[in-house]
């Protein structure tokens, strides 16, 4: 009886479950705000997904004080949105299709930050911790060259666009040199 | 043929633009990405500094990031930018 009430219910309502579930997956992956993220938060949310989530391998970025030996007193970080939010899409499509994990939530911050402030996170749970480390470190590599993002640093001589740095491409490059 | 646009980062600071829409005549087609820069080059010096200089310029079509020779259609969304640096 109960089950089947289960039944009659879950077929009732399932479009609702369904909306919900999408868009908590939609919003969940990919964000990029002004606002600050709680990470321990996030890494919860993504560990309780799932009951057979074994391991979830994270990396937050945050704004340093110093950038090639002058003094940071803000950041401010540009984007294109709509390119950046496909962008990000792009790139966990990519790590989904080339490891065996399961949710990959990607936040980035624009605006203004200050020293210490987060700028980034990325979250990645899966099974085991072996791909979900692999998966976390590629979409970071790819996010640094390929995501539409720009930042302007302040220092005590005034402003300036940061360079883009050839060890980030090496470090992208090297995953299409692996033999997985 | 009409376009749209956009400049990012240091292109849209120093163009002192973000985004116009632009006719390019047909009869002077195919327009790609560098035939467009090239045009561009001519409304100034710093307009040819900028796209045709030194500086590293990224392309993107529709949001996806293209080389030099990737054509433009009626209707694209075009954006140009230096080499990102988020993260």
């Amino acid at each position: 009886m109960m089950r089947l009430l289960l039944m009659v219910m879950r077929s009732r309502f399932s479009h609702l479950l369904q909306a919900v579930s999408f868009d908590i997956r939609v919003a969940m992956s990919v964000r990029v705000q002004t606002e600050d993220f709680d990470a321990g938060f996030e890494i919860n949310q993504l560990r309780k997904a799932r009951r057979d989530v074994g391991a979830v391998v994270s990396f937050v970025g945050q704004v340093r004080d110093i950038n090639d030996g002058n003094e940071i007193s803000q950041l401010t970080l540009e984007h294109y949105p709509g390119m950046t939010e496909k962008s990000l899409h792009a790139i966990i499509t990519r790590a989904k299709e080339r490891w065996n994990i399961m949710d990959v939530l990607i936040i980035h911050r624009v605006g203004t930050l200050q020293p210490c402030d987060q700028i980034v996170m990325v979250a990645v749970s899966g099974g085991h911790r072996g791909e979900a480390f692999a998966a976390c470190e590629f979409v970071m590599d790819y996010l640094k060259t390929e995501a539409p993002f720009w930042k302007k640093e302040v220092t005590q001589s005034g402003e300036r666009w940061v360079e883009d740095k050839a060890s980030d491409d090496d470090a992208r490059e090297r995953w299409n040199k692996t033999v997985k | 043929m009409k376009i749209k646009l956009f400049y990012f980062a240091r292109l849209k600071e120093t163009l002192k633009y973000s985004t116009e829409d632009l006719e390019l005549a047909e009869a002077d087609g195919p327009w790609t990405i560098l035939k467009l820069k090239a045009y561009l080059a001519k409304r100034g010096d710093v307009w040819g500094q900028m796209l045709m200089g030194k500086l590293k310029v990224r392309a993107a079509i529709n949001h996806e990031l293209v080389n030099d020779d990737a054509s433009i259609a009626d209707g694209d969304e075009v954006a140009f930018f230096p080499p990102v640096t988020g993260g």
